[in-house]
């Protein structure tokens, strides 16, 4: 199996695009949020819009709709740009795991490097569709504006992940170790991708969850900050859905890890140090969603224990591949 | 007496509603999750006994107080068990009663219709211009699928209670039954299972699955005493590593033999490629590949014209290089006086390089697969200690006899394949040539179907669980009190929808939902209409 080395480095150099773009998206994401007009004040604006027209979506052009022409004000239109930008740095970060994917003549997320680049795509594309879907759907409980909030936030730990990948774990396009010569590695590596992108955007619901609720416990704490995220409500609802839709793929993620284990290492559960943590990941997840059942555990104590479930994710990802000695360990690293 | 046994029985009900209660379970999952996480920052023995001795040399007062706490058996701790022993007694006391709830409830009818229909959290209103006949026909036919009872209520006015996302719960009760089973297949391998390594010669050699003591480690499950192992024969012929230039492997093949069943009988031999992530599985056991190193073969030429020729596996030192370290042992032929034959013993130690470097006379690797072998090795005379009684590690000599002076360095030398030593008293040591073995592992699990089952139930359980809602919905159809006489009939129509799961998107069901049944589909974001369907609030409680 040899590397084409033309598609690599094209691979790479999409790879640090995607990288810039991402952050050119999070600043923008950050100034609609710091200019921002408070949620009151957009709700107001938005709420004129409803009763003007059809008012489930702006898209739908609704006949005898009387528009006046209203400028967007700049932070808005800096918003748009984060989003416009966020949509340009998904193709060109995909198309370097595809180049990479064609390089080596296999699957693109063979190593740390490539598992790590692979996790955010997929954290930024859950982002993408959670805010497109939530557009749609014109809930009140939270403005576009209040919504793109969230945006800056997922884009930061998104960057700093892409960047550890892109510097310290980056590995040579190359083959597979022969361990990882399986059809296991599209289905198990692609499934624990997919979870840990999906939850990493959970995790950061939750938190900006934990800061809304502050504010709104205590509307004089975090003013500023507060009233620029969208409701509690809109928070806890995102972070719960995204979990719940992904958990069941995490849950599959560990079986046919386990199948996988069975074939290539003899047995299908060793407690090798990453085995171990994802089964701790799985348990905080399953207790998170307990908590969601349990009276008194709604609210900011699931949070928390959702944001320990990422932060197991987020361990389980760097230390215990980086530092932990297990059959786990990828090569080229 | 009688008072005690009351306090007593109160005491037990008591323990065994705390214990089954949801935030116990909560609680436990939590302790489970911080348990388990040691087991993957500690070193643990079952997987990797030379870090937990490093681990003892770093932190030498450390480690004995963790070891005291199990830390280095995470797994097999009695506080570990415990912390799951209690959660799945919470778990079977959990959902013994949830399945007798569950069972009454599919028993029953779907609820009553509120009176206040607009007290739900869904709720829209319309009048139509239809009988009511006429609209409870149509409700019915777009309830179609739900579970539906019409009552009729005072005044004319007619309702349908329909209710939906019964598998809801089964998926639920699927999903924790098969976390039972899963626990109770694990328990059955390591009661049954056994899993044993062996190392064979790529040179034909054979192994047969016919004692533990042919075996070079063995684990028996608890139930397993060695007598009754999987009948069956392995025979290696080939072993093939392919290398990328930078070293690392592409591809392990190895070509292989095996005879199980009637094949025993008949000796017929079947091939078969083993290959890391391609396991053969035979008479109910598993063949792995797991390893693979070197064996140089020596060739010692005694004074009287005697030959003997040694081929054992050395151990890789680098995974990297393979450069291995090993000790082929001779014993000298037709000696027959213990002593004498105790002074006259040889052993071969020292280094293999499969592709050598030398730095001045030192040797090292430079590369894994098999390009310029050579061996720096030392060979000593005297007493192996072979008879001492104490075992000793087929990759070295006994290093107290050396210590003693019965073992002496009579030689020391670096060799190319074809080239020899000659020692003082004439004997000779050549260094013929490499063979590759493999290690095999081989495990039995009569379990492991059972296991993957359950794994898929608990895919299915929990993916049905979380995908399915359980909602309500109500429907009440009024006549309108304006409507008789005048020709035109009008029935005032309402409906009420109520998600009883803490699940989100049930609005937009109930808005389509709604809107097909009071008919304003066409325009639904019509004022009214939308006026009393609150935003999506699908929290029951
Ligand atoms: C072995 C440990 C356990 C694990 C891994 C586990 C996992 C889960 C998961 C992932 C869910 C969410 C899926 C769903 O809603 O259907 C769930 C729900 C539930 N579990 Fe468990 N569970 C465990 C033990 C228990 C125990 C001991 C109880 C009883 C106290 C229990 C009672 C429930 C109930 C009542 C629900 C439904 C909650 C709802 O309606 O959303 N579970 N469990």
């Amino acid at each position: 199996m040899s590397v084409n080395q033309t598609l690599s480095t094209y691979s790479d150099m999409a790879y640090a695009t995607s990288v810039v773009i991402y952050i050119a998206a999070m600043l923008l994401y950050f100034g609609e949020f710091a200019y921002g007009r408070t949620g009151t004040a957009a709700r107001k604006r938005e709420s004129v819009l409803v009763s003007a027209g059809g008012g489930e979506s702006t898209e739908q052009p609704v006949v005898g709709r009387i528009e006046t022409p209203q400028k967007r004000p700049l932070s808005e239109r800096l918003g748009g740009m984060a989003v416009a930008m966020t949509v340009l740095g998904v193709l060109v970060h995909g198309a370097s795991l595809l180049l990479r994917g064609f390089a080596t003549g296999r699957v693109p997320w063979g190593n740390m490097y490539e598992f790590g680049s692979a996790i955010c795509l997929a954290a930024v594309i859950a982002w993408l569709v959670v805010l497109f879907r939530q557009l749609r759907a014109g809930r009140r409980d939270a403005t576009p504006t209040q919504l793109r909030g969230l945006g800056g936030f997922l884009m930061l730990p998104v960057v700093l992940l892409l960047f550890l990948s892109g510097t310290v774990l980056y590995a040579q396009a190359g083959p597979l170790i022969p361990a990882l010569q399986s059809y296991w590695i599209v289905i198990h590596v692609s499934a624990a991708i997919v979870a840990s992108g999906v939850l990493l955007f959970a995790g950061v619901a939750s938190v900006l969850y934990l800061l809304r609720a502050r504010y709104e416990n205590n509307p004089l704490k975090m003013a500023k900050f507060g009233s620029r995220l969208p409701t509690s409500q809109a928070l806890d609802r995102m972070a719960y859905r995204a979990t719940v839709i992904i958990f069941p793929v995490w849950t599959f993620a560990i079986i046919a890890g386990a199948i996988w284990a069975e074939a290539a290492w003899g047995r299908f559960w060793g407690w090798d140090p990453k085995e171990t943590c994802s089964f701790v990941a799985w348990v905080v997840y399953a207790a998170y969603l307990h908590a969601r059942a349990t009276a008194g555990w709604r609210g900011v104590r699931a949070a928390w224990i959702n944001i320990f479930g990422l932060a197991v994710m987020i361990f389980n990802l760097f230390f215990i591949n980086i530092v932990v000695a297990g059959l786990h360990s990828y090569a080229g690293l | 007496m009688r008072g005690y046994l009351t306090t007593t029985l109160a005491l037990l009900r008591n323990t065994w509603r705390g214990l089954t209660s949801m935030r116990t379970a909560l609680v436990l999952l939590f302790l489970l999750a911080l348990a388990a996480l040691p087991g993957a920052l500690i070193p643990q023995r079952s997987l990797n006994q030379s870090e937990v001795d490093r681990y003892f040399r770093e932190y030498p007062t450390l480690a004995p107080i963790l070891d005291k706490l199990g830390a280095f058996e995470v797994f097999s701790s009695v506080w570990f068990a415990s912390i799951y022993v209690l959660l799945f007694i919470s778990l079977i006391g959990c959902l013994l009663p949830r399945c007798y709830e569950y069972y009454k409830q599919w028993r029953a009818k779907p609820v009553r219709t509120p009176r206040n229909l607009s007290r739900m959290p869904h709720h829209e209103s319309a009048t139509l211009h239809a009988s009511v006949d006429e609209v409870m026909a149509a409700a019915r036919k777009r309830l179609r699928g739900w579970r539906m009872v019409e009552r009729e209520e005072a005044d004319g006015a007619r309702s349908i209670s329909a209710e939906r996302g019964f598998l809801r719960e089964i998926g639920n009760l699927v999903f924790h039954f098969a976390l039972v089973g899963l626990l109770v297949g694990v328990a059955g391998g390591k009661l049954y299972g056994y899993e044993g390594q062996v190392i064979v010669i790529a040179d034909g050699s054979e192994f047969c699955n016919s004692g533990t003591y042919n075996y070079d480690s063995f684990r028996a499950g608890l139930t397993v005493d060695g007598t009754q192992l999987s009948p069956f024969c392995l025979r290696v012929n080939d072993f093939d590593v392919q290398y990328q230039p930078n070293g690392q492997v592409e591809a392990f093949r190895v070509d292989m033999q095996y005879q199980a069943g009637d094949d025993l009988e008949t000796g017929t031999w079947r091939p078969y490629l083993l290959q890391v992530n391609h396991p053969l599985r035979i008479a109910g056991d598993r063949i792995y590949l797991t390893g693979n190193g070197y064996a140089p073969r020596f060739t010692v030429t005694f004074p009287d014209g005697q030959q003997r020729t040694g081929l054992i596996q050395w151990q890789p030192v680098s995974p990297q290089t393979m450069l291995s370290q090993g000790a082929t042992k001779f014993d000298p032929p037709g000696v027959q006086d213990e002593v004498q034959r105790r002074q006259n013993q040889i052993a071969v130690t020292g280094l293999f390089a499969p592709t050598a470097t030398f730095d001045g006379a030192v040797l090292s690797s430079g590369f894994p697969d098999l390009l310029d072998p050579a061996v720096a090795v030392d060979v000593l005379r005297g007493d192996l200690g072979l008879d001492s009684g104490r075992g000793q590690s087929i990759f070295g000599v006994d290093q107290s006899m050396v210590d003693q002076g019965r073992l002496k360095r009579v030689a020391r030398e670096n060799l190319r394949i074809g080239q020899e030593i000659r020692l003082d008293d004439g004997t000779t040591v050549r260094f013929d040539g490499v063979e590759r073995w493999a290690n095999l592992q081989v495990s039995h699990d009569p379990f492991q179907p059972w296991v993957l089952g359950f794994a898929i139930a608990v895919i299915v359980g929990i993916g049905t669980s979380l995908a399915i809602k359980r909602r309500r919905v109500w429907v009440r159809a009024v006549p309108h009190p304006e409507s008789d006489g005048s020709g035109s009939v009008r029935t005032v129509v309402e409906v009420g929808g109520l998600a009883r799961t803490d699940q989100a998107g049930y609005g937009e069901e109930f808005t389509r939902l709604a809107a097909d049944l009071l008919g304003t589909g066409v325009d639904h974001s019509s004022p009214e209409a939308r006026a009393t369907a609150g935003p999506a609030r699908e929290r029951k409680s």
